[in-house]
């Protein structure tokens, strides 16, 4: 009984402290829009498919190109296609598999780094070699192989792209591992006599989580990225699935005279990205954490 | 002579808070530095001292701002300034020497280039004076072969060399007033006394104005003509350094003089309760208030002026100051402390224990053995008893550290045996021990920001021993956090807390807290309080003291600091290059005979007693590095006696005071020869 009280206690605290967090990434302007733009998207991903005024794949040869008007927002497309209806929902599978890949990088690039970290030395090296080894070849070049043989399913593309954007995190989580096992109080622990696992779990975890959290949530906007990216060369999702890259793609060539077909992906495409990017850095720095080396895209 | 070369006047720094809250850490400080004299600045962390030190060179640190008053350095404010008219004065006019000179050289130039370079940017002097400046003012430094000097790089330097260069080229520009701020923190003892030296001797050779920056009394009390003592962001007591050491009439001074541990002086130094309020939480009324026992009604309510005396040429900022004019006979008083009986039995034994960092190789790595013929220890033998204090002291470097490390089992030993209770062999690899041996050996850091870990409670942090060793839950094992507490006399509100929210002493009682949790028998103590400020010290070495007294817990305290060894041991070990020098009970250590050695460093403690100078025997060279054979001190004892010490290990005697001195000198001879 009393043992449930404390770790209620715990929660509570946990809960309060991410409510502390927020409310520091929201006293900045840019952490406030960025905040918003990422709700926003989150919650028009959520309730886009009940709200959108259109049926997304209705192809309708009557109502090709239109211009936007009070019937069509954004106007139509070159099949017909309602616009606005296809922007609201273009951005819910690059999201969903963007953001369960991002998981899945965390979780690996995160293992690996600290794992890394911990053993040091020459099996650190090896390591080290083959990762930065095998992702020196063009990510995209290997995507289109892997997608080539098996296809754009989301069962496909969420490893790959997850497996593509763990480097990144392998480094940081490595780099925060080496900092913090140096100190005094892990030095402390194994002269109790405390086990590696719980080592591991007690004393190196709770701090280099925070850095690793903030490289998913940088890596992600880049996914966001890379994932647009397939879309757009074909490699993504598969038509008629409403999606942003695949969007632009297709409108890209009546850039010149259906400029709306065009405009609304790209805004929500981009709105996006630096939505999470500025989430990231205010995030980052609610935490303390200085991301002055920040990776190319 | 008393031309006022810079003056600060009504001055006030601060800070906007997280909250947008301006806060203040310089309050209404005003000070004048006349030309030729050099002024103490002294305080704990956090008391301002840097930042109005800075302030006098037209300097703010980023992220804080000038709320008022001025800085006048030849009637002239310094912080109102552009920055080209800084540029002209920095270097030519104020120079600063920096607390870690190392750091401050530029590593891949030599040194001969950098002091040309300043000489360059501050004076006029042409290509072949400034060759002849260079080698004068490496002279004026008291470098060794300073033809040779010139042409080497920073990282060949020790940190002492590197010193003397920062002076070097703070005097290229001739200035007339120079800041040092913590300019021997961080160096060896005999090194921070023969740096003092040096710069008393150039303030009164070129007649340069210095403002010395400390958090040590004892390194101002050697320079200064003058001190001034901050607290939270104040000036609270201002005058002569003489008057200011010996008869202090402000409570904080005082209590701080008392605090400091004393070579003279056997027991405990008196400590002082709370510690220094953060800026932002300093309530009105005066910011002393918490902790003073002169403290009244009128303190809480009212904050005092910083009032001028004028038959002790003092400004001293207190309402009852005068209640301390004429009692300071007893600043030179200790808290006596129970010593140890002598007839307990041995509860740890060192047996010809050798220790090397060398990298193993392959061969020996097979075989599982260390092959170093000359490892960084080497034949410790000490047998420690139950309940007992025993200090390692030494010079950084010494292999206090590395003999601890062993003992907890930290780091493999080469040769020899470490014994726990009743002669059992302990292991020095930590997998090899059984539970029980572990927890009945705990360590205490240096360091308590790098010990205990940011992101847990105080509570999570003690419950980790109390879970592993003694498998305590819930409402168990809250009580026995409680207690804890209790023990290092904090109260249960702590256990939420993280340790960012303490101050360095808190975290240290933590420490310490945690260490207790195992029920231990023995706990290594690794320069506990050595990270803390003076007044903080004396409490967590009382605390210490009264735990072991309570529980007969044994320490082995570790230390560079033979004052504070003095207060806490019951016996002494002083190691050099990893090799014992002298052991015996400590009132015997610090009276002669001593070991060459012991003598140097006796000779180079720094006391906050402007009657006491250090006495500078040796030379202070580094040594990478122990000899071969021979003695360990031989690079660098005054009183070697020829080839025997170079060649053969001396034997050890044992004095007629109890304590066992290692050196070919006949014992009785060394007693009349440090007479
Ligand atoms: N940029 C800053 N922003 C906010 N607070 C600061 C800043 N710089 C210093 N402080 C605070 O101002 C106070 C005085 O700092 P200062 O560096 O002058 O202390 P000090 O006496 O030199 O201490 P130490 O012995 O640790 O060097 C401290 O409480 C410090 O935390
Ligand atoms: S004014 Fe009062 S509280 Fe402040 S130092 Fe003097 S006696 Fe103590
Ligand atoms: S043995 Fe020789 S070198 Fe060593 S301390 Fe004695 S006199 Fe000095
Ligand atoms: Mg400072």
């Amino acid at each position: 009984m009393e043992n449930n009280l404390i770790t209620e206690d715990k929660q509570k605290n946990k809960l309060e402290k991410a409510f502390e967090i927020l409310k520091t990434m929201a006293s900045k302007p840019s952490g406030l829009i960025g905040l918003t733009i990422v709700l926003f998207h989150v919650v028009l991903a959520l309730t886009s498919p009940y709200i959108a005024p259109y049926d997304y794949k209705a192809i309708s040869p009557n109502t090709m190109l239109l211009a936007p008007s009070a019937e069509h927002w954004f106007g139509t497309d070159s099949l017909g296609r309602d616009v606005f209806t296809r922007t609201i929902l273009g951005g819910r599978t690059a999201l969903t598999v963007t953001f369960f890949g991002s998981l899945i990088a965390l979780l690996w690039g995160g293992l690996l780094g600290i794992f890394c970290g911990l053993v040091g030395g020459k099996i650190d090296d090896v390591v080290m070699r083959v990762v930065d080894a095998f992702l020196s070849i063009p990510w995209i070049l290997a995507m289109l192989l892997i997608v080539s043989l098996l296809g754009t399913s989301t069962e496909v593309l969420i490893p790959a792209l997850g497996f593509f954007y763990g480097k990144g995190i392998v480094r940081v989580a490595r780099a925060a591992t080496h900092d913090v096992i140096a100190k005094d109080f892990i030095v402390s622990a194994r002269a109790r006599g405390h086990s590696n696992m719980s080592i591991i779990w007690n004393e190196i975890i709770p701090n280099v989580r925070d850095a690793i959290l903030v490289e998913g949530a940088m890596r992600w906007s880049w996914m966001l990225l890379g994932f647009s990216s397939l879309s757009f060369l074909g490699f993504g999702v598969s038509p008629p699935t409403p999606d942003w890259g695949l969007m632009i793609s297709n409108a890209r060539g009546l850039m010149s005279f259906a400029y709306w077909s065009v405009i609304a992906p790209i805004v929500g495409l981009s709105s996006l990205i630096i939505g999470i990017n500025l989430t990231a850095d205010a995030f980052a720095k609610a935490l303390g954490i200085d991301r002055s080396t920040k990776a190319p895209v | 002579m008393n031309e006022i070369i810079e003056s600060v006047k009504n001055l006030s720094i601060g800070f906007n808070s997280q909250k947008g809250k301006q806060i203040s850490i310089l309050r209404n400080v005003s000070t004048n530095i006349k030309k030729g004299e050099t002024v103490g600045i002294v305080g704990e962390s956090g008391s301002g001292k840097s930042t109005l030190a800075l302030a006098m060179m037209g300097y703010i640190k980023q992220g804080l701002f000038h709320l008022k008053g001025e800085c006048l350095f030849k009637s002239e404010d310094l912080l109102k300034m552009s920055s080209r008219q800084l540029e002209k004065i920095r270097g030519r006019k104020i120079a600063m020497i920096p607390q870690n000179a190392g750091q401050a050289l530029t590593p891949n130039l030599k040194i001969g280039y950098q002091i040309d370079e300043a000489l360059r940017l501050h004076t006029d002097l042409k290509k072949t004076e400034r060759d002849k400046k260079i080698s004068e003012l490496l002279n004026k430094v008291r470098l060794p072969s300073p033809e040779t000097m010139a042409f080497r790089y920073p990282h060949e330097l020790s940190g002492g060399q590197q010193q003397r260069v920062a002076v070097a080229m703070a005097l290229a520009g001739k200035p007339d007033l120079l800041l040092l701020d913590e300019p021997t923190t961080g160096l060896d003892v005999t090194t921070q006394a023969h740096v003092l030296e040096l710069l008393r001797f150039i303030a009164k050779d070129t007649g340069t104005s210095m403002i010395y920056v400390s958090h040590d009394l004892g390194a101002i009390a050697q320079v200064s003509d003058r001190i001034v003592v901050m607290y939270a962001g104040e000036i609270v007591l201002e005058g002569p350094a003489r008057k200011i050491l010996k008869e202090p009439i402000h409570p904080y001074t005082y209590g701080l003089l008392k605090s400091i541990p004393k070579l003279s002086l056997a027991g405990l130094p008196a400590s002082m309760p709370g510690s220094q309020p953060q800026p932002g939480s300093i309530n009105e009324g005066c910011s002393f208030y918490d902790r003073c026992n002169l403290a009244n009604d009128n303190c809480k309510k009212n904050s005092p002026d910083l009032e001028h005396i004028k038959e002790l040429d003092t400004n001293v900022r207190c309402f009852n100051y005068k209640e301390l004019i004429n009692q300071n006979n007893n600043l030179q008083t200790s808290i006596t402390k129970k010593t140890n009986n002598s007839e307990a039995n041995e509860v740890l034994k060192l047996k010809d224990v050798s220790i090397s960092y060398a990298k193993q190789k392959f061969f020996d790595q097979l075989l599982n053995k260390i092959s170093d013929q000359n490892p960084t220890v080497k034949d410790i033998n000490i047998d420690i008893k139950k309940g007992e204090t025993i200090a390692l002291v030494g010079e950084s470097g010494s292999g206090k550290s590395t003999i601890l490390k062993s003992i907890a089992g930290l780091l493999k030993t080469k040769d020899g045996q470490i014994k726990f209770e009743n002669d059992r062999i302990l292991s020095s690899d930590l997998k090899m021990r059984n539970p029980n041996d572990l927890r009945a050996i705990q360590l205490i850091f240096q360091n308590p920001d790098e010990s205990l870990n940011p992101n847990h409670t105080v509570e999570q942090i003690l419950s980790q021993p109390l879970k592993l060793y003694f498998n305590l839950s819930g409402e168990e094992l809250k009580k026995n956090i409680i207690d804890l507490l209790k023990k290092v006399r904090l109260g249960e509100f702590y256990m939420s807390r993280y340790p960012r929210q303490l101050s360095g002493g808190e975290k240290q009682r933590v420490a310490v807290a945690r260490a207790f949790a195992a029920k231990p028998d023995i706990i290594l103590c690794d320069e506990v309080t050595s990270a803390l400020d003076v007044s903080v010290q004396a409490a967590v070495l009382n605390l210490l003291q009264q735990l072991k007294e309570d529980l007969g817990t044994t320490y082995v305290f570790v230390s560079h600091d033979l004052a504070v060894v003095r207060a806490i041991s019951d016996r002494v070990a002083v190691l050099y290059q990893g090799r014992l020098c002298e052991i015996g009970p400590s009132q015997n250590v610090y009276k002669f005979p001593s070991h060459p050695y012991t003598e140097v460093l006796l000779g180079a403690v720094l006391e906050p007693d402007p009657d006491i100078k250090p006495k500078l025997v040796a030379e202070d060279i580094v040594e990478e590095k122990p000899p071969e054979k021979g003695c360990s001190f031989q690079g660098r004892c005054p009183r070697k006696i020829g080839d025997i010490c170079n060649s053969e290990v001396p034997p050890w005697q044992i004095g007629e005071n109890g304590n066992a001195i290692r050196c070919h000198i006949n014992i009785e001879e060394l007693a009349s020869l440090q007479q």
